[in-house]
């Protein structure tokens, strides 16, 4: 697509690979649907293929699996206790989702999902709308109490209740920007080390020792784009876990 | 992605380098300069180009929604049924373990109580043996006892009898040699019953 190869937007691009257009909206499947669906389906079939033996004693792929399920039901029983294990499904699936599309985006030519706002947005709009939706369904009206924080005084209520709402609101804004900024940033920024490293090392020898140094850096920033993309895969399902205990417990 | 590089792009490295290592997603500077260099394509910063949303929201949903079906109804059960059977296999072979402790507490009981009565049987036993052994030797020297003094008695009875014979004897003896002397050499005539009686009241 992109002309320039130390472009470090370029990266983002998305382009179709299979044209779709239905009702004059552009669905096609792009390079992104593709590394969704490989995201899908590489942790979907690690699942199957590391619990294939049912072990009682678990191998290694086997541990990893129920290393990550009981550290994600955990995470699920803190946040929103016993009753917010009926999400435990929903949580592990954005987890998981999360953190192998941030690890994929880790390869060299691969495309990171995540660094895409609108995909963050959606996930963050999943969350909101199954605490909003189930909140409602189970708690009736009573559950917009959620707004309403006990043992303030009635003179600032309004204006509390005004700041409570507006956090609300801001939630999916911040868990989705919070996600792609950071794979974004990372990802660029790793970019551009690795493009001065090309640079300098087509200005001669001068230019190749000094290549040394974004080089050294660039392998470090890798390093920490890996542990950035653990992270905010997990600051993902913390913040959805907090905010689903909205959902289960209104009242605080 | 990362380390797709070409030989030819010393300009454009340089010059689009600098701006977004600073500030990355803070983008005006970035969004403008992009605008700039993207060519044929959309004149947007591609993580936030409109173009693809549809295409985007759509493959997302079909593949984080077939993802989550997966999870919930395949994946989360399995994972889930392992652990609890693990649980459970722990919770039995503890179970287990403590029976079987219990069960060797037990047999450890019964063994002392065993060994006590053991003892306590040994003791009698040997109790008994001693105080039959006592009653048989005193049964045997009471007999042995009776059977001498019956003897001495006897002997007693002997030593009367020959007392009492030899006494009698004397009596005729002295009956006799009175008689004799009377008659022989004091010469009178006296009959053997007043001599016999002259003895006896001597003798009394």
């Amino acid at each position: 697509m992109a002309t320039n190869p130390t472009d470090p937007i370029h990266q983002f691009d998305v382009f179709p690979l299979v044209p779709i257009q239905i009702g004059g909206l552009d669905f096609s499947f792009t390079n992104s649907s593709l590394f969704m669906l490989a995201t899908a389906g590489l942790s979907a079939g690690f699942i199957y293929y590391s619990t294939r033996g049912r072990g009682l004693v678990p191998g290694r792929l086997q541990s990893m699996t129920e290393l990550t399920y009981e550290f994600t039901a955990n995470m699920l029983r803190e946040a929103a206790g016993t009753a917010g294990m009926r999400f435990f499904p929903f949580v592990f699936s954005i987890f998981t989702f999360v953190l192998v599309a941030n690890l994929i985006g880790m390869f060299p030519y691969f495309f990171t999902v995540t660094s895409h706002i609108i995909v963050t947005f959606a996930l963050a709009m999943v969350v909101m709308s199954v605490v909003v939706g189930y909140g409602i369904a189970k708690h009736g009206g009573s559950w917009f109490k959620v707004f309403i924080p006990s043992g303030v005084p009635a003179a600032i209520l309004p204006f509390v209740v005004l700041i409570e709402i507006i956090s609300f609101l801001s939630r999916p804004v911040s868990l989705s920007v919070r996600l792609f900024a950071n794979m974004l940033a990372g990802h660029i920024t790793l970019k551009v080390f690795a493009g001065f490293v090309v640079t300098l090392s087509s200005l001669g020898a001068v230019g190749v020792i000094g290549s040394i140094l974004p080089l050294l850096m660039a392998v470090a920033i890798t390093a920490l784009e890996f542990l950035v993309a653990f992270l905010q895969a997990y600051v993902f399902a913390v913040l959805t876990c907090m905010y689903l205990n909205d959902a289960v417990h209104p009242h605080h | 992605m990362l380390f797709d590089m070409a030989a030819h792009a010393q300009e454009h490295g340089a010059s689009t380098g600098t701006d977004p290592s600073l500030f990355p997603e803070e983008g005006p500077q970035t969004q403008s300069e992009v605008g700039a260099h993207a060519e044929g394509g959309h004149n947007a910063f591609p993580p936030m180009d409109p173009t693809y949303f549809p295409s985007q929201l759509l493959w997302l949903a079909v593949t984080f929604g077939v993802f989550y079906w997966v999870l919930k109804n395949v994946l989360v059960p399995r994972v889930g049924g392992i652990l609890e059977n693990r649980r459970d296999r722990i919770a039995i072979d503890l179970e287990a373990a403590e029976r079987a402790k219990q069960e060797a507490d037990e047999a450890e009981a019964a063994y002392q109580q065993e060994l006590t009565e053991a003892r306590d049987r040994a003791h009698a036993i040997a109790q008994d043996a001693r105080n039959e052994a006592r009653r048989e030797g005193d049964a045997q020297r009471s007999k042995l006892e009776a059977e001498l003094d019956g003897r001495l008695d006897e002997a007693r009875e002997r030593i009367a009898l020959a007392k009492s014979n030899a006494m009698n004897e004397m009596d005729g003896l002295a009956t006799d040699v009175a008689e004799t002397i009377l008659r022989d050499v004091v010469k009178i005539d006296v009959s053997r019953d007043e001599v016999a009686s002259a003895v006896a009241e001597t003798r009394r």
